[in-house]
């Protein structure tokens, strides 16, 4: 084990007020120390300095409650490919390397505090549609259902999203395209989520829009920068998905109105 | 006092059938008048929550973390157990009733094993009916490992993250019912304390995790789903955030903590690599599926590289010792053999506190990319923090803290004896005994959530007025300012050393002495030194920051001091027990290496009470009767 010597620039930044990089030199932090470690190092010197620690979201620490979300030299989660924050471990730098650390940058994701940002937006799209109604008790037994291995697996690749936000903060439009079309993915192309697909797609992208996050361009910086190389093919999907639902919707309106219903 | 578990009468097989039918129901139009919180979202929260929500209450969930989503259910790995038999290997509710009572170690509640083995069935049907992605053979079935202690394959399976897709699952129907208006989501707000009105819990008090307000609300009945006590160790597979505090505050203002010292030590998780980590990492034990556990023979060998090792200088001890389960022993046995080794000088890796997990035999058999397949993402886990790939050498594993079967004492409708104050999945002690199997603790939580609490919450609830109790009354407002009061006291006090030094300091104590061998001396010394500490921490604890915004330090102070009291509960309860049986290994209760149980003085539940002073708390004792297994030394040789 070998201990590197490093200088962090850290946004810092109150709920409501404007923010700032502060320079911290960060000296013998051991290699093998995971990036929240050599935080915590770091705020542990703060601490014993008088002085505040830097706030950050973290949780599980093993790269699966999707809690941690930091920009790392301008990429979400670092610079190691498929790899949570929590995950990336310090004997990817070196001695003497300047770290930029700032937090997941979207104006649908409000700073709370330094690395801290309310995504609280995620949730309210999944409740506008992310779910199969289904009451509980309700359900068949479970082999009732037979799925092919090839569409239940594919389901799973979508379902691995953490919800962490890194597509968002990776996308220069601060598009939410990957995280929703996993969503939607995973429950459009099973046979229990087929029945409400369509009012699944308009919901979720509809409350997507609403929250303000913007547009995709195919740029696929989301993919790149996804912990759980999420395939931005579930973008095309969920843009198939939603021409359908969004066509038929007007289809049936019109035809809706012409009988003299709502 | 005297404890009434209320289990109902009958034979076993009826017990639950019988209950559903005797219990009161409520009708729909008085459902909605009653008020019913929930604390915590994990896999009991939210599907407690949702389901209550479907029923008709009206439902507030609370969670501390930013997103539902995220409560540490979501990292379980392996696997959830259910009785279906898919594999017609002869599994039956009997079976996985029997397995589980028997991995307990004889110390759990026997009615309640049995409805969880009857529900587990209901769970998997519940989940696929949601969109579950469970792993599937090519036909379309649902396909199923081994786990340990079990001889028939039971579990059903998401890759390495069953966990993250079962909360997803209970989280959508969370979703479902909040976008129905059923439910009130109240994420990034902690529990700070629990409202008791007339010997009645009718509220709770919360702190705002994002503005520090701390407010009141009132309810007809309060549901803890907060999970396990590990981190009072410091150093467990536990997130960072999880806390005894939602448990702790209702025992001290009533419940009943019950075996507080079952505490379960798995055995595959990255060993410790030095002083500033801040958490120990899980390899899931559905690894031992096809990993062959083993140190060198020799201490001798002990520094050399595994591969310069010869297959007749290894020693496969799980494999030797406990031939019938091999690798698949449960885990307290597993662990404790590791340490055995390990304390034998014959440990590998740094500091000789480590095992091999190796693969080599499997990736022979089955190519690299079927192993890949089955465990992927364990590998690159195991890659990225140990910076070595276990395809090419063995994995390096010890045994770590992991979960909690003790917790508060539940009766049978999963009630604690504090009125109306109901307690779900690891929060509560009473499925697993002394050691829990792998892949029930989801199975539990579920149950506990979807199948159990909907039916046994209604005899509570007809008993009660709904909304009678307002946070106008003056216990909320007393409450209120003691949350006030405590939080303030943080923040002025003038002292020197972080929360994480404090915390650090006691989870070393309380690993070192009541980890996982104990005797009298050790936990004797660590009951004098705790106060010690706990005086320590109340003078000379700092708290940067302020209470009217997000303070992360803050949140941990309060914990921390949570967890510096439960921890003398934690050992005096290891101290009472003078036995040895599953997680809890007393050194003086052994034969050969086994854990001794002493069933003429011990096979009860200790249901400690809060007296009001922390170092004499009162013991009540609920007698643990077996009418359908009989008690018998627990052998997986």
């Amino acid at each position: 084990m070998s201990l590197l010597n490093l200088h962090l620039k850290v946004w810092r930044q109150n709920r409501g007020q404007s923010g700032h990089f502060q320079d911290i030199e960060a000296p013998e932090i051991p290699d093998h120390a995971s990036f929240l470690e050599m935080m915590d190092i770091v705020n542990e010197r703060l601490i014993s300095a008088g002085q505040e620690p830097v706030a950050f979201d973290h949780d599980c620490r093993e790269g699966i409650c999707g809690a941690c979300s930091m920009q790392i030299n301008g990429v979400p989660h670092g610079p190691e490919k498929a790899t949570t924050t929590c995950q990336l471990h310090m004997r990817k730098f070196r001695t003497g390397d300047t770290i930029w650390i700032e937090p997941f940058r979207a104006s649908a994701f409000p700073v709370i505090k330094d690395l801290i940002v309310d995504r609280s937006g995620f949730d309210r799209i999944q409740q506008a549609g992310g779910f199969v109604t289904v009451r509980t008790g309700a359900a068949p037994d479970a082999n009732a259902i037979l799925i092919g291995k090839e569409v239940a697996d594919a389901a799973m690749d979508a379902a691995e999203c953490i919800g962490c936000g890194a597509c968002v903060a990776a996308c220069k439009n601060a598009s939410a395209m990957l995280f929703v079309s996993a969503k939607a993915g995973q429950l459009n192309s099973l046979p229990q989520g087929k029945p409400e697909k369509d009012r699944r797609t308009l919901a979720l992208v509809r409350q997507m829009d609403k929250e303000g996050f913007g547009n995709c361009t195919n740029q696929y910086e989301c993919e790149a920068a996804c912990p759980k190389g999420i395939s931005v093919r579930w973008i095309t999907k969920l843009n198939r998905d939603y021409a359908v639902a969004a066509m038929k919707e007007a289809f049936v309106g019109q035809q809706e109105r012409a009988e003299g219903g709502e | 006092m005297a404890i009434d578990s209320k289990i109902p009468s009958g034979p076993m097989g009826m017990k639950w059938s019988k209950h559903k039918q005797d219990s009161k129901l409520i009708n729909p139009k008085n459902k909605r008048k009653y008020t019913v919180l929930v604390v915590g979202s994990g896999l009991a929260g939210s599907a407690a929550a949702a389901t209550l929500s479907e029923l008709g209450y009206h439902v507030k969930c609370f969670c501390f973390q930013d997103s539902p989503r995220r409560a540490h259910s979501i990292a379980a790995q392996g696997g959830i157990n259910a009785a279906k038999n898919y594999q017609n290997d002869g599994d039956s509710v009997h079976r996985l009733f029997y397995d589980t009572v028997k991995g307990g170690d004889f110390r759990a509640r026997e009615a309640n094993v049995h409805r969880l083995a009857e529900v587990s069935v209901n769970i998997i049907d519940q989940c696929v009916a949601q969109g579950v992605p469970f792993a599937r053979e090519y036909g379309g079935g649902l396909a199923n490992r081994s786990f340990g202690g079990a001889q028939v394959s039971r579990t059903f399976y998401a890759r390495g993250q069953t966990g993250q897709q079962l909360l997803l699952g209970a989280y959508s129907a969370l979703n479902k019912e909040i976008n129905r208006g059923g439910v009130q989501m109240y994420s990034r707000t902690e529990m700070l304390d629990v409202v008791v009105v007339d010997g009645h819990a009718k509220g709770i008090i919360t702190r705002d995790l994002v503005t520090g307000k701390i407010e009141s609300h009132a309810g007809d009945a309060v549901l803890l789903c907060t999970g396990g006590y590990g981190n009072v160790f410091y150093l467990s597979t536990n997130a960072m955030g999880c806390n005894v505090t939602a448990t702790w505050r209702a025992h001290k203002k009533g419940a009943y903590f019950a075996n507080p010292c079952y505490t379960q030590i798995h055995p595959t998780c990255i060993p410790v690599s030095g002083d500033y980590q801040s958490k120990l990492t899980l390899m899931s034990e559905s690894l031992r599926n096809d990993g062959r556990v083993w140190v060198p023979k020799n201490a001798a060998d002990a520094g050399k590289a595994p591969s310069q090792i010869p297959e007749e200088a290894r020693d496969y001890y799980l494999e030797r010792k406990y031939p019938s389960f091999g690798n698949l022993a449960p885990r307290d046995i597993s662990s404790r053999a590791a340490k055995e080794a390990c304390d034998d000088g014959r440990g590998v890796g740094p500091g000789g506190r480590g095992v091999y997990l190796d693969f080599a035999e499997a990736i022979n058999q089955f190519g690299q990319k079927t192993i890949a397949e089955r465990y992927g993402n364990l590998f690159d886990m195991y890659e990225k923090i140990t910076g070595e790939s276990g395809y090419k050498q063995p994995m390096r594993i010890y045994p770590a803290v992991h979960y909690t079967m003790g917790g508060l004492w539940v009766d049978y409708n999963l009630m604690s004896n504090l009125q109306g104050l109901h307690v779900l999945g690891e929060a509560n002690f009473s499925d697993h005994g002394a050691n829990r199997l792998g892949a029930s603790a989801l199975m539990q939580g579920l149950a506990d959530g979807y199948f159990v609490i909907p039916t046994t919450i209604a005899p509570y609830l007809v008993t009660q007025k709904p909304g009678a109790v307002t946070t106008s009354h003056p216990e909320f407002q007393r409450a209120l300012e003691d949350a006030k009061a405590r939080t303030n006291r943080f923040l002025n006090n003038k002292g020197k050393r972080s929360v994480d030094s404090f915390h650090r300091e006691l989870g070393l104590l309380v690993w070192d002495k009541c980890g996982m061998a104990r005797d009298k001396a050790g936990l004797t010394e660590a009951i004098k030194r705790i106060p010690e500490l706990r005086e320590e921490f109340w003078n000379n604890v700092f708290v940067p920051g302020s209470g009217d915004a997000a303070n992360p330090e803050l949140e941990k102070a309060g914990r921390v001091a949570d967890f510096m009291e439960f921890a003398e509960l934690l050992c005096q309860d290891a101290l009472t027990r003078e036995e040895s049986c599953g997680g809890h290994f007393r050194v003086e209760h052994q034969e050969e290496g086994e854990c001794k149980r002493d069933d003429e003085n011990f096979c009860h539940v200790a249901a400690w009470e809060y007296s009001g002073d922390l170092a004499k708390p009162t013991l009540n004792k609920e007698p643990l009767t077996f009418e359908e297994v009989h008690l018998a030394v627990r052998s997986y040789k």
